[in-house]
Protein backbone atom coordinates (compact mmCIF):
# COMPACT_ATOMS: atom_id res chain seq x y z
CA UNK A 1 0.00 0.00 0.00
CA UNK A 2 1.31 3.26 -0.97
CA UNK A 3 -0.05 6.49 0.96
CA UNK A 4 -0.16 10.15 0.33
CA UNK A 5 -1.15 11.71 3.18
CA UNK A 6 -2.58 15.18 2.18
CA UNK A 7 -2.90 16.99 5.38
CA UNK A 8 -0.59 16.33 8.66
CA UNK A 9 1.68 18.70 10.49
CA UNK A 10 4.90 16.89 10.68
CA UNK A 11 6.64 19.70 12.42
CA UNK A 12 4.93 18.48 15.75
CA UNK A 13 5.65 15.14 14.93
CA UNK A 14 8.88 12.95 15.96
CA UNK A 15 11.69 11.00 14.06
CA UNK A 16 10.16 7.96 15.05
CA UNK A 17 7.36 8.90 13.29
CA UNK A 18 8.57 9.43 10.26
CA UNK A 19 10.49 6.00 10.52
CA UNK A 20 6.82 4.02 11.16
CA UNK A 21 5.22 6.17 8.29
CA UNK A 22 7.65 4.90 5.81
CA UNK A 23 7.70 1.36 6.84
CA UNK A 24 4.13 1.43 6.23
CA UNK A 25 3.68 2.98 3.20
CA UNK A 26 3.75 6.50 3.71
CA UNK A 27 5.33 7.82 0.58
CA UNK A 28 4.73 11.71 0.47
CA UNK A 29 3.16 14.26 2.60
CA UNK A 30 1.38 17.56 2.48
CA UNK A 31 1.94 19.67 5.53
CA UNK A 32 -0.48 22.73 5.95
CA UNK A 33 0.43 25.69 7.97
CA UNK A 34 -1.50 26.03 10.85
CA UNK A 35 -1.73 26.84 14.53
CA UNK A 36 1.32 25.70 16.80
CA UNK A 37 -1.15 25.66 19.91
CA UNK A 38 0.83 28.84 21.55
CA UNK A 39 -0.29 32.07 19.64
CA UNK A 40 2.33 33.61 17.85
CA UNK A 41 2.28 37.88 18.38
CA UNK A 42 4.08 38.97 14.58
CA UNK A 43 4.27 38.14 11.16
CA UNK A 44 8.22 37.72 11.77
CA UNK A 45 6.91 34.22 13.58
CA UNK A 46 5.41 33.28 10.62
CA UNK A 47 8.36 33.79 8.21
CA UNK A 48 10.76 31.04 9.94
CA UNK A 49 7.77 28.98 10.61
CA UNK A 50 6.89 28.80 6.73
CA UNK A 51 10.92 28.80 6.10
CA UNK A 52 10.73 25.96 8.17
CA UNK A 53 7.96 24.41 5.90
CA UNK A 54 10.13 25.05 3.12
CA UNK A 55 13.31 23.77 4.20
CA UNK A 56 14.00 22.12 7.26
CA UNK A 57 10.80 19.70 7.29
CA UNK A 58 11.38 18.76 4.20
CA UNK A 59 15.05 17.92 4.51
CA UNK A 60 14.33 15.94 7.47
CA UNK A 61 10.94 14.22 5.84
CA UNK A 62 13.89 13.59 3.16
CA UNK A 63 16.22 11.47 5.18
CA UNK A 64 13.16 8.98 5.63
CA UNK A 65 12.60 8.67 1.81
CA UNK A 66 9.21 10.56 2.29
CA UNK A 67 8.61 13.67 0.07
CA UNK A 68 7.42 16.70 1.79
CA UNK A 69 5.59 19.61 0.39
CA UNK A 70 3.57 22.75 1.90
CA UNK A 71 0.73 24.71 1.90
CA UNK A 72 0.68 28.36 3.34
CA UNK A 73 -1.60 31.00 4.82
CA UNK A 74 -2.51 32.78 7.38
CA UNK A 75 -4.75 30.26 9.60
CA UNK A 76 -8.33 31.25 10.58
CA UNK A 77 -7.57 31.89 14.60
CA UNK A 78 -4.93 33.81 14.54
CA UNK A 79 -6.63 35.70 11.58
CA UNK A 80 -8.58 37.01 14.51
CA UNK A 81 -5.03 38.84 16.00
CA UNK A 82 -4.39 41.96 14.73
CA UNK A 83 -0.68 41.77 15.31
CA UNK A 84 -0.43 38.59 12.88
CA UNK A 85 -2.54 40.49 10.10
CA UNK A 86 1.50 41.44 8.44
CA UNK A 87 1.27 37.56 7.71
CA UNK A 88 -1.27 38.24 4.34
CA UNK A 89 1.41 40.49 3.12
CA UNK A 90 4.45 38.25 3.71
CA UNK A 91 2.25 35.43 1.78
CA UNK A 92 2.80 36.59 -2.29
CA UNK A 93 6.16 36.50 -2.13
CA UNK A 94 6.32 32.28 -0.21
CA UNK A 95 3.48 31.47 -2.51
CA UNK A 96 6.02 31.37 -5.55
CA UNK A 97 8.14 28.58 -3.77
CA UNK A 98 8.45 25.64 -5.46
CA UNK A 99 7.67 23.57 -1.98
CA UNK A 100 3.70 25.48 -1.95
CA UNK A 101 1.15 23.17 -3.46
CA UNK A 102 -1.73 25.26 -2.32
CA UNK A 103 -3.35 28.23 0.01
CA UNK A 104 -4.19 26.85 3.23
CA UNK A 105 -5.29 25.90 5.89
CA UNK A 106 -7.77 28.98 5.01
CA UNK A 107 -11.89 29.23 6.26
CA UNK A 108 -13.15 29.45 9.58
CA UNK A 109 -12.84 29.21 13.01
CA UNK A 110 -15.19 31.04 14.91
CA UNK A 111 -16.69 32.36 11.88
CA UNK A 112 -15.65 36.35 12.95
CA UNK A 113 -15.65 39.28 10.34
CA UNK A 114 -11.98 39.24 10.36
CA UNK A 115 -11.86 35.54 9.65
CA UNK A 116 -14.33 36.48 6.85
CA UNK A 117 -11.85 39.07 5.19
CA UNK A 118 -8.35 36.75 5.49
CA UNK A 119 -10.80 33.81 4.11
CA UNK A 120 -11.39 35.56 1.11
CA UNK A 121 -7.97 37.70 0.44
CA UNK A 122 -6.49 34.28 0.52
CA UNK A 123 -9.20 32.77 -1.80
CA UNK A 124 -7.97 35.74 -4.04
CA UNK A 125 -4.11 34.87 -3.18
CA UNK A 126 -4.73 31.01 -4.49
CA UNK A 127 -6.27 32.38 -7.99
CA UNK A 128 -3.23 34.88 -8.30
CA UNK A 129 -0.98 32.33 -7.61
CA UNK A 130 -2.70 29.56 -9.23
CA UNK A 131 -3.05 27.70 -6.69
CA UNK A 132 -5.66 25.37 -5.48
CA UNK A 133 -6.90 25.91 -1.94
CA UNK A 134 -7.02 23.84 1.55
CA UNK A 135 -10.02 24.62 3.91
CA UNK A 136 -10.48 23.69 6.98
CA UNK A 137 -14.02 23.62 8.36
CA UNK A 138 -14.94 24.86 11.55
CA UNK A 139 -15.33 22.64 14.82
CA UNK A 140 -17.97 24.08 16.45
CA UNK A 141 -21.17 24.15 14.92
CA UNK A 142 -19.71 23.01 11.67
CA UNK A 143 -22.33 22.58 9.74
CA UNK A 144 -23.51 25.81 9.10
CA UNK A 145 -19.39 26.29 8.84
CA UNK A 146 -19.47 24.44 5.88
CA UNK A 147 -22.38 26.20 4.54
CA UNK A 148 -20.96 29.60 4.60
CA UNK A 149 -17.12 28.34 3.44
CA UNK A 150 -19.18 26.86 0.29
CA UNK A 151 -20.93 30.14 -0.25
CA UNK A 152 -17.61 31.83 0.60
CA UNK A 153 -15.64 29.69 -1.98
CA UNK A 154 -18.22 30.03 -4.90
CA UNK A 155 -18.23 33.99 -4.67
CA UNK A 156 -14.57 33.85 -4.75
CA UNK A 157 -14.52 32.32 -7.97
CA UNK A 158 -12.01 29.74 -7.72
CA UNK A 159 -12.91 26.52 -9.29
CA UNK A 160 -14.50 23.92 -6.85
CA UNK A 161 -12.68 21.28 -8.54
CA UNK A 162 -9.04 23.34 -7.01
CA UNK A 163 -11.16 23.47 -3.10
CA UNK A 164 -10.47 20.86 -0.67
CA UNK A 165 -12.78 21.08 1.95
CA UNK A 166 -11.97 19.31 5.11
CA UNK A 167 -12.43 17.80 8.25
CA UNK A 168 -15.83 16.53 7.14
CA UNK A 169 -18.57 13.69 8.56
CA UNK A 170 -21.63 12.01 8.35
CA UNK A 171 -22.96 15.70 8.37
CA UNK A 172 -21.31 17.92 6.21
CA UNK A 173 -20.12 15.88 3.51
CA UNK A 174 -23.50 15.40 1.01
CA UNK A 175 -22.92 19.26 1.26
CA UNK A 176 -19.54 19.34 -0.02
CA UNK A 177 -19.99 16.77 -2.71
CA UNK A 178 -22.55 19.28 -4.21
CA UNK A 179 -20.66 21.26 -4.96
CA UNK A 180 -18.08 19.99 -6.47
CA UNK A 181 -15.05 20.53 -4.00
CA UNK A 182 -12.79 17.82 -2.77
CA UNK A 183 -13.97 16.21 0.75
CA UNK A 184 -11.07 15.42 3.05
CA UNK A 185 -11.31 13.49 6.11
CA UNK A 186 -8.97 13.61 9.13
CA UNK A 187 -9.14 10.35 10.86
CA UNK A 188 -8.53 10.68 14.42
CA UNK A 189 -7.89 8.41 17.20
CA UNK A 190 -11.03 9.71 18.67
CA UNK A 191 -13.01 12.59 17.55
CA UNK A 192 -13.59 13.56 13.89
CA UNK A 193 -13.68 10.61 12.25
CA UNK A 194 -12.71 6.66 12.71
CA UNK A 195 -11.30 4.22 10.28
CA UNK A 196 -14.74 2.25 10.38
CA UNK A 197 -17.16 5.32 10.08
CA UNK A 198 -14.66 6.42 6.82
CA UNK A 199 -15.46 2.91 4.53
CA UNK A 200 -19.22 3.14 5.63
CA UNK A 201 -19.23 6.98 4.18
CA UNK A 202 -17.08 5.61 1.13
CA UNK A 203 -19.99 2.74 0.63
CA UNK A 204 -22.08 5.99 0.30
CA UNK A 205 -20.72 8.32 -1.08
CA UNK A 206 -18.16 6.54 -3.64
CA UNK A 207 -14.06 7.09 -4.06
CA UNK A 208 -14.17 10.40 -6.03
CA UNK A 209 -12.57 13.76 -5.23
CA UNK A 210 -12.18 11.61 -1.66
CA UNK A 211 -9.35 12.64 0.39
CA UNK A 212 -8.33 10.28 3.11
CA UNK A 213 -5.89 12.18 5.83
CA UNK A 214 -4.35 12.15 9.20
CA UNK A 215 -4.07 15.58 10.06
CA UNK A 216 -1.77 14.63 13.09
CA UNK A 217 -0.25 17.48 15.25
CA UNK A 218 0.65 18.09 18.58
CA UNK A 219 -3.05 16.55 19.63
CA UNK A 220 -4.13 13.06 20.36
CA UNK A 221 -3.50 12.39 16.77
CA UNK A 222 -2.46 8.84 15.08
CA UNK A 223 0.15 9.84 11.20
CA UNK A 224 -0.86 5.62 10.97
CA UNK A 225 -4.52 6.15 10.61
CA UNK A 226 -4.78 6.78 7.24
CA UNK A 227 -2.61 3.26 6.95
CA UNK A 228 -5.07 1.88 8.96
CA UNK A 229 -8.17 3.22 7.21
CA UNK A 230 -6.50 1.11 4.26
CA UNK A 231 -6.48 -1.91 5.96
CA UNK A 232 -10.37 -0.80 6.65
CA UNK A 233 -11.11 -0.92 2.94
CA UNK A 234 -9.72 -3.73 2.28
CA UNK A 235 -11.61 -5.76 4.76
CA UNK A 236 -15.20 -4.00 4.04
CA UNK A 237 -14.18 -5.46 0.23
CA UNK A 238 -12.84 -2.46 -1.38
CA UNK A 239 -10.07 -3.51 -3.65
CA UNK A 240 -6.59 -2.79 -3.64
CA UNK A 241 -7.05 -0.53 -6.57
CA UNK A 242 -10.04 1.84 -4.85
CA UNK A 243 -7.22 1.71 -1.65
CA UNK A 244 -4.55 3.27 -4.29
CA UNK A 245 -7.36 5.93 -5.50
CA UNK A 246 -8.10 7.15 -2.20
CA UNK A 247 -4.89 6.89 -0.72
CA UNK A 248 -2.54 8.03 -3.70
CA UNK A 249 -4.15 8.78 -6.42
CA UNK A 250 -6.83 11.57 -5.29
CA UNK A 251 -4.04 13.30 -3.49
CA UNK A 252 -1.48 13.29 -6.03
CA UNK A 253 -4.46 14.38 -8.64
CA UNK A 254 -5.85 17.23 -6.16
CA UNK A 255 -2.46 19.12 -5.55
CA UNK A 256 -1.24 18.45 -8.88
CA UNK A 257 -3.00 21.19 -10.05
CA UNK A 258 -0.49 23.36 -8.63
CA UNK A 259 2.27 22.46 -11.10
CA UNK A 260 4.52 21.60 -8.18
CA UNK A 261 4.52 18.54 -7.18
CA UNK A 262 7.52 16.87 -6.92
CA UNK A 263 7.41 13.27 -6.96
CA UNK A 264 10.13 12.20 -8.95
CA UNK A 265 12.61 9.37 -7.95
CA UNK A 266 10.38 8.13 -4.88
CA UNK A 267 11.81 4.79 -5.17
CA UNK A 268 15.27 6.41 -5.23
CA UNK A 269 15.09 7.95 -1.38
CA UNK A 270 17.19 11.47 -1.49
CA UNK A 271 19.02 10.01 2.07
CA UNK A 272 22.76 10.08 0.93
CA UNK A 273 25.07 12.60 -0.17
CA UNK A 274 27.66 11.83 -2.87
CA UNK A 275 27.24 8.19 -1.15
CA UNK A 276 27.22 9.22 2.30
CA UNK A 277 24.49 8.63 4.75
CA UNK A 278 23.07 11.58 6.40
CA UNK A 279 20.92 10.21 8.65
CA UNK A 280 23.88 9.67 11.37
CA UNK A 281 24.67 13.31 11.50
CA UNK A 282 25.01 15.76 14.30
CA UNK A 283 26.12 12.92 16.93
CA UNK B 1 31.72 24.49 -11.69
CA UNK B 2 32.12 27.03 -14.57
CA UNK B 3 29.37 29.58 -15.94
CA UNK B 4 30.56 27.28 -19.53
CA UNK B 5 29.92 24.21 -17.54
CA UNK B 6 26.17 25.14 -15.94
CA UNK B 7 25.39 26.78 -19.66
CA UNK B 8 25.90 22.53 -20.92
CA UNK B 9 23.81 21.70 -17.66
CA UNK B 10 20.67 23.77 -18.55
CA UNK B 11 21.57 23.40 -22.59
CA UNK B 12 19.14 20.39 -22.96
CA UNK B 13 16.14 21.09 -20.79
CA UNK B 14 12.92 21.90 -21.51
CA UNK B 15 13.01 25.57 -19.88
CA UNK B 16 16.05 26.63 -21.25
CA UNK B 17 14.11 29.05 -23.17
CA UNK B 18 11.96 30.35 -19.51
CA UNK B 19 15.71 30.66 -18.68
CA UNK B 20 16.90 32.80 -21.72
CA UNK B 21 13.87 35.25 -21.10
CA UNK B 22 14.24 35.38 -17.56
CA UNK B 23 17.94 36.22 -17.44
CA UNK B 24 16.92 39.28 -20.14
CA UNK B 25 13.97 40.28 -17.65
CA UNK B 26 16.42 40.18 -14.73
CA UNK B 27 19.06 42.24 -16.29
CA UNK B 28 16.08 44.57 -17.08
CA UNK B 29 14.38 44.78 -14.24
CA UNK B 30 16.35 43.53 -11.48
CA UNK B 31 13.30 43.88 -8.76
CA UNK B 32 11.53 41.07 -10.47
CA UNK B 33 14.63 38.26 -9.05
CA UNK B 34 12.78 37.30 -6.03
CA UNK B 35 9.77 35.32 -8.21
CA UNK B 36 11.86 34.51 -11.15
CA UNK B 37 14.66 32.81 -8.84
CA UNK B 38 11.48 30.96 -6.81
CA UNK B 39 9.92 30.06 -10.01
CA UNK B 40 13.30 28.04 -11.99
CA UNK B 41 13.01 25.14 -9.75
CA UNK B 42 9.52 24.15 -11.56
CA UNK B 43 10.63 25.93 -14.86
CA UNK B 44 14.21 24.31 -15.01
CA UNK B 45 13.75 20.96 -13.22
CA UNK B 46 14.05 19.80 -9.76
CA UNK B 47 15.63 15.99 -10.99
CA UNK B 48 18.95 14.86 -9.99
CA UNK B 49 21.65 14.93 -12.51
CA UNK B 50 22.41 11.53 -13.30
CA UNK B 51 26.63 12.56 -14.14
CA UNK B 52 26.33 15.09 -11.40
CA UNK B 53 25.81 13.54 -7.76
CA UNK B 54 23.85 16.35 -5.99
CA UNK B 55 23.13 18.85 -8.92
CA UNK B 56 19.76 19.28 -10.40
CA UNK B 57 18.98 21.64 -13.58
CA UNK B 58 17.31 24.24 -11.34
CA UNK B 59 20.54 24.69 -9.63
CA UNK B 60 22.30 25.22 -12.59
CA UNK B 61 20.22 27.56 -13.38
CA UNK B 62 19.56 29.73 -10.61
CA UNK B 63 23.23 30.11 -10.57
CA UNK B 64 23.42 31.36 -13.82
CA UNK B 65 20.40 33.77 -13.06
CA UNK B 66 22.27 35.01 -10.08
CA UNK B 67 25.46 36.15 -12.24
CA UNK B 68 22.69 37.74 -14.95
CA UNK B 69 21.20 39.49 -11.54
CA UNK B 70 25.31 40.18 -10.40
CA UNK B 71 24.38 42.40 -6.84
CA UNK B 72 25.82 41.51 -3.95
CA UNK B 73 22.54 43.14 -1.93
CA UNK B 74 20.11 41.46 -3.82
CA UNK B 75 21.82 37.82 -3.60
CA UNK B 76 22.11 38.19 -0.59
CA UNK B 77 18.34 38.85 -0.30
CA UNK B 78 17.45 36.24 -2.63
CA UNK B 79 19.55 33.58 -0.03
CA UNK B 80 17.47 35.41 3.67
CA UNK B 81 14.04 34.64 1.91
CA UNK B 82 14.86 31.54 -0.22
CA UNK B 83 13.85 27.75 0.65
CA UNK B 84 16.51 25.23 0.96
CA UNK B 85 17.46 24.89 -2.91
CA UNK B 86 17.34 28.72 -3.52
CA UNK B 87 19.73 29.04 -0.62
CA UNK B 88 22.18 26.22 -1.84
CA UNK B 89 22.60 28.04 -5.33
CA UNK B 90 23.55 31.15 -4.15
CA UNK B 91 25.88 29.54 -1.68
CA UNK B 92 27.31 27.68 -5.70
CA UNK B 93 27.14 31.31 -6.81
CA UNK B 94 29.28 32.81 -4.48
CA UNK B 95 32.51 32.31 -5.49
CA UNK B 96 31.57 33.11 -8.93
CA UNK B 97 30.16 36.58 -7.82
CA UNK B 98 32.06 39.93 -7.47
CA UNK B 99 30.27 39.63 -3.58
CA UNK B 100 33.93 40.01 -2.02
CA UNK B 101 33.38 38.96 2.00
CA UNK B 102 29.62 40.27 1.37
CA UNK B 103 28.53 36.72 1.37
CA UNK B 104 30.16 35.83 4.35
CA UNK B 105 27.22 36.21 6.57
CA UNK B 106 25.81 33.87 4.21
CA UNK B 107 27.98 30.82 4.27
CA UNK B 108 27.98 31.43 7.95
CA UNK B 109 24.03 31.21 8.34
CA UNK B 110 24.76 27.50 5.84
CA UNK B 111 27.30 26.37 8.55
CA UNK B 112 25.07 26.59 11.68
CA UNK B 113 22.06 24.58 9.44
CA UNK B 114 21.87 21.22 9.88
CA UNK B 115 21.30 20.28 6.14
CA UNK B 116 24.43 18.87 4.73
CA UNK B 117 23.74 20.14 1.03
CA UNK B 118 23.97 23.67 2.68
CA UNK B 119 27.12 23.07 4.91
CA UNK B 120 29.27 21.14 1.90
CA UNK B 121 28.17 23.97 -0.45
CA UNK B 122 29.69 26.81 2.10
CA UNK B 123 33.12 24.83 2.55
CA UNK B 124 33.40 25.36 -1.51
CA UNK B 125 35.68 28.04 -2.86
CA UNK B 126 34.28 30.91 -1.54
CA UNK B 127 35.09 29.12 2.04
CA UNK B 128 38.72 30.88 1.93
CA UNK B 129 36.63 34.15 2.68
CA UNK B 130 35.94 32.59 6.27
CA UNK B 131 38.10 32.71 9.17
CA UNK B 132 40.53 29.94 10.44
CA UNK B 133 38.29 29.13 12.89
CA UNK B 134 34.86 29.03 11.02
CA UNK B 135 36.56 27.23 8.47
CA UNK B 136 37.65 24.36 10.97
CA UNK B 137 34.42 24.04 12.60
CA UNK B 138 33.28 23.29 9.30
CA UNK B 139 35.69 20.64 8.23
CA UNK B 140 35.08 19.44 11.90
CA UNK B 141 31.44 19.26 11.32
CA UNK B 142 31.70 17.42 7.86
CA UNK B 143 33.07 14.67 10.19
CA UNK B 144 30.50 14.85 12.40
CA UNK B 145 27.28 14.51 9.70
CA UNK B 146 28.72 12.21 7.68
CA UNK B 147 29.59 14.76 4.64
CA UNK B 148 32.81 13.63 2.18
CA UNK B 149 35.42 16.04 2.92
CA UNK B 150 36.12 16.10 -0.57
CA UNK B 151 33.12 18.91 -0.60
CA UNK B 152 35.99 21.09 0.98
CA UNK B 153 37.77 23.19 -1.31
CA UNK B 154 41.63 23.16 -1.41
CA UNK B 155 41.29 21.23 2.26
CA UNK B 156 45.04 20.07 2.64
CA UNK B 157 46.21 23.66 2.02
CA UNK B 158 44.18 25.41 4.70
CA UNK B 159 44.35 22.02 7.07
CA UNK B 160 46.34 22.97 10.16
CA UNK B 161 47.52 22.20 13.57
CA UNK B 162 44.10 23.78 15.16
CA UNK B 163 41.96 21.16 12.57
CA UNK B 164 44.54 18.38 13.18
CA UNK B 165 43.94 18.83 16.82
CA UNK B 166 40.40 18.76 16.42
CA UNK B 167 40.23 15.50 14.69
CA UNK B 168 42.30 13.93 16.98
CA UNK B 169 40.35 14.91 20.07
CA UNK B 170 36.95 13.33 17.79
CA UNK B 171 39.02 10.03 17.03
CA UNK B 172 39.88 9.57 20.61
CA UNK B 173 35.84 10.31 21.30
CA UNK B 174 35.24 7.99 18.61
CA UNK B 175 37.36 4.98 19.94
CA UNK B 176 36.25 5.64 23.76
CA UNK B 177 32.45 5.16 22.18
CA UNK B 178 33.39 2.45 19.56
CA UNK B 179 32.62 4.06 16.88
CA UNK B 180 34.62 4.31 13.38
CA UNK B 181 36.16 7.79 12.12
CA UNK B 182 35.08 8.35 8.34
CA UNK B 183 38.15 7.12 6.41
CA UNK B 184 38.60 10.59 4.75
CA UNK B 185 39.05 12.37 8.12
CA UNK B 186 41.59 9.39 9.07
CA UNK B 187 43.67 9.93 6.04
CA UNK B 188 43.78 13.53 6.04
CA UNK B 189 44.93 13.12 9.68
CA UNK B 190 47.52 10.97 8.19
CA UNK B 191 48.69 13.25 5.69
CA UNK B 192 49.43 15.90 7.85
CA UNK B 193 51.06 14.30 10.46
CA UNK B 194 53.35 12.89 8.46
CA UNK B 195 53.87 16.08 6.58
CA UNK B 196 55.04 17.03 9.69
CA UNK B 197 57.77 14.58 9.91
CA UNK B 198 59.11 15.78 6.53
Amino acid sequence: MRVFDPHIHMTSRTTDDYRAMAAHGVQAVVEPAFWLGQPRTNPGSFADYFDSLLGWEPYRASQFGIRHHATLALNPKEANDPRCRGVLDLLPRYLDKDGVVAVGEIGYDSMTPAEDEAFAAQLELAVEYELPALVHTPHRDKATGTKRTLDVVAASGIEPGRVAVDHLNEVTVGLVRESGCWMGFSIYPETKMSPPRMVEILKEYGTERMLVNSAADWGHSDPLLTVETGRAMLAAGFTADDVDLVLWRNPVAFYAQSGRLDLSDLDKPDTTYAGSSIARGGS
Amino acid sequence: MTPDELRAVVAAVPGRAWLDEAEAQLRANPDDAGPLFARAGRKLGRQPLPDRPGWTPALAGRILLLLALSDAERTAQLYWQGDAAERLAVLHALPLLPIGNGGVPLAEDALRTNDTRLVAAALGPYAAHLDAATWRQGVVKCVFMGIPLSVVDRLDDRADAGLTAMLAALARERAAAGRRMPADALALLNRHLLRKED
